[in-house]
């Protein structure tokens, strides 16, 4: 059997039952990895050694009948934006490209508590700026499904080496979408809970009011169950929520009868790829024939999401990436420099790539005395009204439904040199960012032989019902295809 | 022309928290090996975010209540952002324009009147690292290369910020005195200027007198003692005038004081406008401070300054200055409370605090909590004079001793037997001595010159080293003259 096809909930079980050994499913996924990784490239560092000593450390926990974790041994991948202690983090940056760090990121650690063992740190846009993870400034990652097309970003590398068997389970990170677009171009489950259930600490930050660690999984359950371990207070992040975590577990309800959902018009319209809106038409259609209520509903400002998100994003970027600067780790300037300033200046213009600069550049300007009040004081004001507009809607609905992304996975190159065509790739995600709302992304079809995302938002906090509505598609939908490597 | 002297003072204090302001390195830094007080937090590593130390909010409320500043039920803190290689997020998390204190005051006594100063606003930031420049002279421009030490990075620094209400390099002295004091009483830093936990800038311009603009101003840095303050703004001012009086032109400056030379130079014009690109911090949520909160702080301050002299003066009964002197630190203060513990002669123990002590301590630079004289030192001097152990005079060079080595004066007047001479049997011998060699000034004070005794009562002291008590000296040589 492959074990690398199967879910971590699976997985457990067997290893729980002892039909198989952690070492067995960790030399499965890493002869997948052998096989494929070749042609995805969804890895910047793979650490097989170490995941198979974690192994044999998780067997001989089974041997001693000590209580497994429902993680121990379940090969997990991590984006390469969360510290971990002596591994390499790089964010996929040059200007990171021999940084160790010297602390582990909050999630992970917590991960690392439960036994998981890791199989390597994924590929991503630099510093998680873009949606499809040809910004890295190593390579590109492919998306398992057609080799041409691009798996979406920024967390491209975990979702493409959770839909190729490359890893069971990983995390990602999502700013404006960046954890579920591409698990909607990869055709796996992406979650981005809300803003302040997982703590960022360790996370390198890209915009920090807007940054949210969450998993990508192959279905709902393994979504509930990553989720379970991650969640929760975190007293060295001033942002992360007091708030008890329930057992998402117990969320995974096939029911959805009664249910009120919204479908908001301004996320069906233009610029959505045709196929991609039948395929979410047809799953209202479902979700209506399982009993939910389903009903178009207008969030007037999601119009302008995308301008605040272009806004606020670059600005705290800039900022959170100035630290970048050669002085105490990192890429330095191999150059002669005359003083410090020409240090700073050859470093960042070395080490940083293009897409980089140019959200410096946007957010240093959109701070800079002047423009503070016309560019970001307005966009925060827009980030309100898209915060009561979700308010309001919720009134009325328990969750909202859209396309993940308005298209299937584009070309490799095709939207490279087109900054703006590409930013639309998160006009359906960025919104939920800036509301700091929870959303799922979850396979609901095929368009071109490419996975087709459905998105479900919730209110803050409500991370149940969106995994239930999720839960009751995925059961009802059955969606098989995988991708064919 | 007559010019006035404008002063806008800005202070950092360090606070004496334990822990740095946004991680849990501790924050007591001074005299520790580089970098050994780190972590990721206060290191500005990738990913590592801040979290507030709700201590320095309470230190800094306090202050605020004590400079009678109206506390903002809500505040904020933002990111100043520029790059320098000391600092490790190349932002620093500041207040800006939602500070936690704002519109306050301080009373500075200034030859016996009393002046208002105004204080714009109290806020809290974080400290940057230290950078120390190898070759060059330490400083940047010439350097072969410079390290930094990271343990400050993070400190908690308070920073107070008048208005230009100074008008006086002594002004501004007394001003930084009293504000030094009130911090004290009020435990939130312990303000040693040497170390850098009380750092002091000053803006200074000067105009003609009735003149209602402000003139240009420099900004004078490194100033780190009372008199180095009054010093530099001294200079800055003269030198201000002797432009302005050759037709010239202030240029707006930062301008360095160096302590040696006695002159402030050019520390660097500014050139680049800084745009520090505030926006509010967004790893910390916003600062809701509750009105009960605040108000059971104000309730619980301790006495301060103003209030401690107005009670020296009713319960001591002692007069405006000489309260003024001894609530102007602390430290000044609980010393002569404890002496008046287990002593009642107010007048005499403030008399050797303000004479011996205070000439002390100036001599060798030191603080009064600093040196080795504690009040149990200086009410057993005073007893052992009251019962007539010791002469006055013998008692300053008991003090001298005590100051140097921290000996009891007891002990000191017992290991060098000092004590005095009151037997009359003994001093009777060398009365008679000293009259036997004396004839002739012994004849002169006959005739009627009275001047002569004090020679003879000269030489009895030098015979006994000083020991010998007076009153009886005289008694016992008229007795005999
Ligand atoms: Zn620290």
């Amino acid at each position: 059997m492959e074990l690398y096809k199967l879910t971590a909930h699976e997985l457990h079980k067997m290893l729980k039952e002892r039909k198989i050994s952690a070492v067995e499913l960790c030399r499965s996924v890493f002869s997948r990895i052998g096989q494929v990784e070749d042609k995805i490239r969804a890895y910047i560092t793979l650490t097989e050694e170490r995941a198979l000593a974690k192994a044999r450390e998780v067997d001989e926990k089974i041997k001693a009948g000590k209580q497994l974790s429902p993680l121990a041994g379940i090969p997990t991948a991590i984006k390469d934006n969360m510290c971990t202690k002596g591994l390499l983090t790089t964010c996929a940056s040059k200007i990171l490209q021999n940084y160790i760090p010297i602390y582990t990121a909050r999630a992970v650690e917590r991960l690392f508590a439960q036994d998981i063992v890791l199989t390597g740190k994924t590929n991503m846009d630099e510093f998680a700026m873009g949606s499809s993870t040809e910004n890295s400034a190593f390579f590109v990652t492919r998306n398992p499904w057609n080799l041409e097309t691009v798996p979406g970003g920024s967390s491209g590398g975990s979702a493409a080496a959770v839909a190729a068997g490359e890893a069971i389970l990983s995390l990602g990170s999502d700013t404006g979408g960046s954890i579920r677009q591409p698990a909607a171009l990869c055709g796996v489950v992406g979650f981005k809970p809300t803003y302040g259930l997982v703590s960022r600490y360790g996370l390198v930050a890209f915009a920090s009011s807007l940054d949210q660690i969450g998993p990508i999984t192959k279905d709902v359950t393994d979504c509930a169950l990553l989720l379970n371990y991650i969640a929760g207070h975190d007293p060295l992040d001033s942002t992360s929520l007091r708030v008890k975590i329930p057992d998402y577990m117990k969320a995974l309800v096939n029911e959805v009868k009664g249910l009120k959902i919204g479908v908001p018009v301004e996320l069906m319209g233009e610029g959505i790829q045709t196929e991609v809106r039948e395929a979410i038409e047809n799953a209202i259609k479902l979700l209506e024939d399982l009993g939910a209520l389903c009903q178009e509903v207008s969030l007037p400002h999601l119009d302008y999401a995308l301008s605040a998100y272009y806004i606020i994003a670059p600005a705290e970027a800039s900022s959170n990436l100035a630290r970048f600067d050669g002085v105490r780790y990192g890429y330095r300037t191999p150059q002669k420099v005359e003083d410090i300033m020409e240090m700073y200046f050859r470093t960042r213009a070395e080490g940083f790539g293009s897409e980089v600069k140019r959200r410096i550049m946007l957010g240093t300007y959109a701070l800079s005395a002047g423009y503070y009040e016309a560019y970001y004081g307005q966009a925060q004001k827009v980030r309100t009204l898209i915060v009561n507009d979700f308010n309001k809607a919720f009134e009325k609905f328990d969750v909202l439904i859209s396309p993940t992304s308005p298209t299937v996975a584009f070309k490799i190159g095709e939207k490279y040199e087109d900054p703006l065509r590409m930013y639309m790739s998160d006009i359906c995600t960025i919104p939920v960012n800036l509301a700091g709302i929870p959303a799922i992304s979850i396979p609901c079809g095929q368009a071109d032989g490419l996975p087709v995302g459905l998105q479900i938002m919730g209110k803050p906090l409500d991370e149940e019902t969106i995994l239930r509505v999720a839960y009751t598609f995925e059961r009802n939908f059955g969606y098989e295809e995988k991708p064919n490597l | 022309m007559e010019y006035e002297v404008v002063i806008g003072l800005e202070i950092h204090v360090e606070l004496l928290t334990e822990s740095k302001m946004f991680c849990g390195c501790s924050a007591r830094t001074f005299g520790e090996k580089p970098n050994t007080l780190t972590c990721p937090v206060c290191l500005g590593m990738p990913g590592s975010l801040p979290v507030i130390n709700e201590k320095a909010i309470e230190y800094t409320v306090k202050t605020g209540l004590a400079l009678n500043c109206n506390i903002a039920p809500f505040s904020q803190f933002h990111r100043k952002n520029y790059f320098y290689p000391d600092m490790v997020k190349n932002y620093q998390i500041s207040q800006y324009d939602l500070p936690l204190c704002t519109n306050g005051y301080i009373e500075v006594e200034m030859d016996g009147h009393s002046r208002r100063v105004g204080i714009t606003r109290v806020h809290l930031e974080e400290d940057t690292g230290k950078l120390v420049h190898v070759g060059g002279a330490g400083r940047i421009a010439g350097a072969e290369y410079s390290l930094v030490d990271f343990n400050r990075s993070g400190v908690p620094l308070m920073e107070i910020v008048t208005k230009p209400d100074i008008r006086s390099p002594d002004e501004a002295k007394a001003f930084l005195q009293k504000l030094k004091s009130i911090l004290e009483h009020l435990e939130v830093s312990d303000c040693n200027m040497e170390q850098g936990s009380l750092r002091c800038d000053a803006n200074v311009s000067i105009r003609p007198v009735g003149s209602k603009e402000l003139g240009i101003k420099t900004e004078v840095k490194n100033m780190n003692s009372f008199k180095a303050l009054q010093r530099a703004l001294a200079y800055e001012v003269e030198r201000q005038k002797e432009i302005l009086e050759q037709g010239g032109v202030v240029e707006q400056e930062t301008r360095h004081w160096d302590d040696v030379k006695n002159v402030t130079t050019s520390l660097r014009t500014k050139e680049y406008a800084h745009d520090y690109r505030y926006f509010p911090e967004p790893d910390l949520v916003p600062i809701e401070l509750d009105r009960e909160w605040i108000e059971s702080l104000r309730v619980s301050l301790p006495e301060l300054p103003d209030a401690r002299k107005k009670r020296f003066q009713e319960q001591y009964a002692l007069s405006s200055s000489d309260a003024s002197f001894l609530t102007s630190s602390k430290a000044l203060g609980d010393f002569f409370e404890e002496c008046m513990k287990s002593y009642s002669d107010v007048k005499k123990v403030s008399n050797w605090m303000m004479g011996e002590l205070l000439y002390h301590l100036n001599a060798a630079n030191m603080e009064i909590d600093e040196c080795a004289v504690t009040p149990k030192h200086l009410v057993q001097l005073l007893k052992l004079i009251d019962d007539g152990t010791i002469s006055g005079k013998i008692a300053k060079a008991v003090f001298e001793e005590m100051f140097e080595t921290g000996k009891l004066p007891q002990i000191i007047v017992e290991e060098k037997g000092l004590t005095q001479i009151t037997d009359e049997e003994e001093l009777t011998r060398i009365v008679e001595l000293v009259l036997e060699e004396n004839p002739g000034v012994v004849e002169d004070y006959r005739k009627g010159r009275e001047r002569a005794l004090g020679f003879l009562v000269g030489q009895v002291m030098r015979l006994t080293k000083g020991r010998a008590n007076p009153q009886l000296v005289n008694k016992l040589l008229r007795e005999r003259l």
